[in-house]
């Protein structure tokens, strides 16, 4: 992350303005709540775990802490899934949880005014719009902002017991 | 001042105080009290009393002030101890833990309670004690404080929170003078305690020498209030008061609201309050603190342990790399890692050995519970304990309380007959219940018995099958024990407010597991019943056997394990039903192949290439198969629910020595996975609850994927 974006955070403290981590999933670009992410960190060292649906790669160690690690990718049925140089993980904090995201590249930290942030569209933009807040509207870029605690504790992602279900299998 | 950050040492002092008032309560031979009980119980009462004035808690310094009027007069023998003067004691002893209870979550107790327990109280010190003092010495001048009061006995009266400012305004002349020594207590004790000892009173006179402090005190507090006051702060032995002028023990013990008349002279109150008051001091910590100990929260000691465990992985993954080296500095680096080994582990076992409490913690809650429920349920019980003294890993002894609360109340309810039934039956009239502890290996093994009637085996099977339970009348009596674990099961006739609503002991039986551990059953009709729970010493770390699977690695707790072999050809068995059995020595033990349950790929298939590791789980044994052993080492058991959720035939993660993530199979969980795969003839990696996700992300998914999914 560049130290230009942080000291625009700043900057745009009282204005309503907000700070984002934009990644890449695929050709698309999202950006979630700066707020909710703990670190970046490289792909690797992550143990299957079975019985798991196929977006949730496996736990991870972070620092003696054991972590889920779920591909957002795969989660939303993007077409290549490969595990490259640039493939890195966004921890997140959701909560009291902690989970790391598996993403293509993460681009940027950037700080939208109010007036950059649209609200969803009525229609799909690869995920549920449930999860999505809004876009970003940077002119010729557009960033789809992700509820990433909603998406992150919601039923589908299977990351949290629910109440009643069972524990064995 | 502020006294708040003394609270909390208070409020576990009182808690700690409150189970000692128990114990002894229910220790006391009712015929022949041993007057040391009868001091504790009363100086219990007392401490407790010093500090609910001193933070203001007033409710609980009513009512224990009456406790303690009632408490002194029975150890004076004025009051004559009965079943139930003694049930009255505890019912406040728990009236008391509310008040705490309450205080300690900043609320206010129940006052509808307090008012109830306040005049069961005065009541009983008017009944049995007014009565006998007014033929005894009917003059007594007590008698003074406030009518709201109870009736005077002979311990002097305190006065309360809200008199102690206005006795600190009064003028010095009036009032009594305490020589208050420090001893070797630190600055800032020392200040707080002075500025204590000024909201009791007037201090007229203070100087230091060296690490003695004196304070010359002008307060119509009894010396024992102002002990009761500093206790929370120092130790007895730091302290030392006395009066300062020969006759002001009277006066400081003057009942009268109004601090300035003086009343005469109690002799009885002097002694209390004069010299004796040192040698109560030495005395009274007795239980609590012979020997120097210190109080530390929970999770500064569990951050310590993770810190350890930190140290542990550090530790292996430098052996692995020191493995790989080659050259002449190899020799030293290796006799460097081995001490740093050494080292590392002794400091883990010392780390661990503070979590680890006695199973006294656990025992000392059962004897008011285990005589509570006799009287309800009209039967005659004893109880025994065995082994206090077995050390248990301190969230284990929190957890298990209530499984053990639950097995004892089921043997109470349905265990132990009523005396007349024992006596047709040609045993005692008084049943026993015993509960015991022991280590065995790496477990800790907890039993609750009895020597009531014995577990139904027919009527088990009868209700078994109005339940729709398969069960057949040739099942082993262990297979037929294990069916009262169902849940929902009960065979009690009647449902009791003790227990038969039958939701309890499948309850027992997941808690005990969530544990690591399991519990078994005997019983002999006519004898009794055993209730035998396993538990592992900790939760924390524990001896792992590491093995292949295709490329993955797990951990098995060499405690499940009991031995391991290459099998042979001609002693794997199939059945018709697809399972592979194999013959050990005498036994067909059941096959589990790790691979298919955890649905791992590339791992060896053909079971005379593998190894099997043949292990104890819920009870039975079976062989697991893995394609090789790697090695033992002690693991740090990392929770997994943390962040994710539970994983079927896996009770945690550890992390290996090259920092990547092992899961530690649970040998209890893997067999039912087993089971319940050959039943649905699903294969791993897709069993129902996977697809039910799927299928509700597929329906998700249809509705956002029908337009164009690109909006640039």
């Amino acid at each position: 992350m560049n130290p230009a974006a942080s000291i625009e955070t700043r900057a745009g403290g009282d204005t309503g303005s907000r700070q984002f981590l934009v990644f890449s999933l695929g050709e698309e670009e999202y950006a979630i709540d700066i707020l909710k992410v703990q670190e970046i960190r490289d792909y690797d060292h992550v143990t299957r775990i079975s019985n798991a649906p196929d977006f949730i790669k496996g736990v991870a160690n972070l620092r003696g802490v054991i972590v889920p690690i779920v591909d957002l990718r795969i989660k939303f049925r993007m077409q290549n899934a490969a595990y490259d140089t640039n493939t890195v993980v966004i921890v997140v904090n959701i909560g009291k949880r902690v989970v790391g995201i598996v993403v293509d590249r993460v681009s940027d930290v950037m700080t939208l005014t109010p007036e950059q942030m649209k609200p969803a569209p009525e229609f799909g933009v690869g995920l549920p719009l449930a999860y999505i807040q809004g876009l970003g509207d940077l002119g010729d870029r557009m960033l789809i902002l992700v509820d990433i605690e909603k998406l992150l504790t919601s039923r589908e992602m299977a990351l949290v017991e629910e109440a009643g279900e069972s524990r064995a299998a | 001042m502020d006294v708040s950050e003394f609270q909390d040492s208070f409020f576990e002092e009182a808690g700690e105080l409150l189970d000692g008032m128990e114990a002894h309560l229910l220790a006391l031979d009712l015929a022949q009290p041993d007057p040391e009980q009868l001091n504790a119980i009363f100086r219990a009462a007392h401490s407790i009393k010093g500090g609910a004035g001193t933070f203001g808690f007033e409710a609980l310094q009513r009512t224990t002030h009456l406790l303690e009027n009632l408490l002194d007069a029975a150890r004076r023998g004025e009051l004559k101890l009965r079943r139930d003067i003694v049930d009255i004691f505890l019912e406040t002893k728990d009236m008391l833990d509310d008040q705490l209870d309450a205080y300690r979550q900043g609320q206010a107790p129940d006052p509808a309670a307090l008012e109830r327990i306040c005049a069961v109280l005065q009541r009983l010190a008017h009944e049995e004690i007014g009565a006998a003092k007014a033929k005894a010495k009917p003059a007594k001048p007590a008698a003074k404080k406030s009518p709201a009061k109870k009736p005077a006995i002979a311990k002097p009266p305190k006065q309360s929170a809200r008199k102690k400012s206005s006795t600190a305004q009064t003028s010095a002349s009036g009032v009594p003078a305490w020589r208050v020594t420090l001893l070797g207590v630190n600055d800032k004790d020392r200040d707080l305690l002075i500025e204590e000892l000024g909201h009791l009173g007037q201090i007229e006179s203070r100087h230091s020498d060296g690490d003695r402090h004196e304070v010359v005190l002008a307060s119509s507090e009894s010396a024992t209030d102002i002990e009761a006051v500093m206790c929370f702060i120092v130790e007895p032995e730091q302290l030392k008061i006395e009066a300062v002028v020969a006759e002001p023990a009277p006066e400081a013990e003057a009942p009268a609201p109004e601090p300035k008349p003086k009343p005469p002279a109690e002799p009885e109150a002097a002694i209390a309050a004069s010299p004796g008051v040192d040698a109560k001091a030495a005395s009274r910590p007795a239980s609590t603190h012979t020997e120097s100990s210190l109080r530390v929260p929970v999770n500064k000691v569990d951050h310590i342990i993770n810190l350890v465990g930190e140290l542990i992985i550090t530790q292996s993954m430098l052996n692995q790399v020191v493995a790989k080296l080659d050259g002449p500095a190899r020799a030293n680096l290796v006799a460097g890692i081995n001490l740093l080994e050494r080292n590392a582990r002794d400091l883990q076992e010392a780390v661990m050995s503070v979590r680890m409490v006695p199973m006294d913690h656990v025992f000392s809650r059962f004897p008011r519970l285990v005589r509570d429920l006799a009287a309800k349920l009209d039967k005659d019980v004893e109880l025994v304990t065995e082994g206090r003294s077995t050390e248990l890993d301190k969230s284990l002894t929190e957890q298990i309380v209530d499984p053990l609360t639950h097995l004892v109340r089921n043997s109470l309810d349905h265990g132990i007959e009523n005396p007349d039934e024992r006596e047709a039956a040609g045993k005692p009239r008084t049943g026993t219940l015993t509960l015991s502890a022991e280590h065995q290996g790496g477990n800790i093994v907890i039993e609750v018995s009895d020597d009531g009637a014995g577990l139904h085996r027919a009527k088990i099977l009868a209700k078994a099958r109005e339940r729709g339970m398969n069960v057949s009348d040739a099942m082993s009596d262990e297979d037929v024990w294990q069916l009262i674990f169902a849940p929902g099961f009960s065979t009690a006739a009647q449902v009791s407010d003790v227990s038969g609503r039958g939701v309890g002991m499948d309850v027992v039986k997941r808690n005990i597991e969530g544990m690591g551990g399991h519990v078994e059953v005997a019983s002999r009709a006519g004898h009794g019943t055993t209730t035998r729970v396993v538990l592992p010493l900790t939760l924390a770390i524990l001896d792992g056997m590491s093995v292949r699977v295709g490329r993955e690695t797990f951990i098995l707790p060499v405690t499940t394990v009991i031995e391991s072999l290459q099998p042979r050809d001609e002693d794997l068995h199939g059945t018709a039903g697809g399972d592979l059995l194999l013959k050990v020595r005498e036994d067909y033990l059941p096959i589990v192949a790790v691979h298919e349950a955890m649905g791992v790929a590339e791992a060896c298939a053909d079971a005379t290439r593998a190894i099997a590791v043949v292990v104890q789980g819920r009870g039975r044994r079976y062989a697991l198969l893995v394609d090789e052993l790697v090695g033992q080492q002690q693991v740090v058991v990392k929770n997994l629910e943390t962040n994710y959720r539970k994983i079927p035939g896996v009770s945690a993660a550890t992390i290996m020595g090259d920092g990547s993530v092992a899961l530690i199979l649970d040998v209890n969980d893997l067999c039912q996975i087993a089971a319940n795969q050959k039943e649905n003839g699903v294969f791993a990696g897709d069993v129902s609850d996977d697809r039910v996700i799927r299928s509700r992300m597929h329906a998700a998914h249809r509705s956002a994927n029908h337009e164009p999914r690109s909006i640039h």
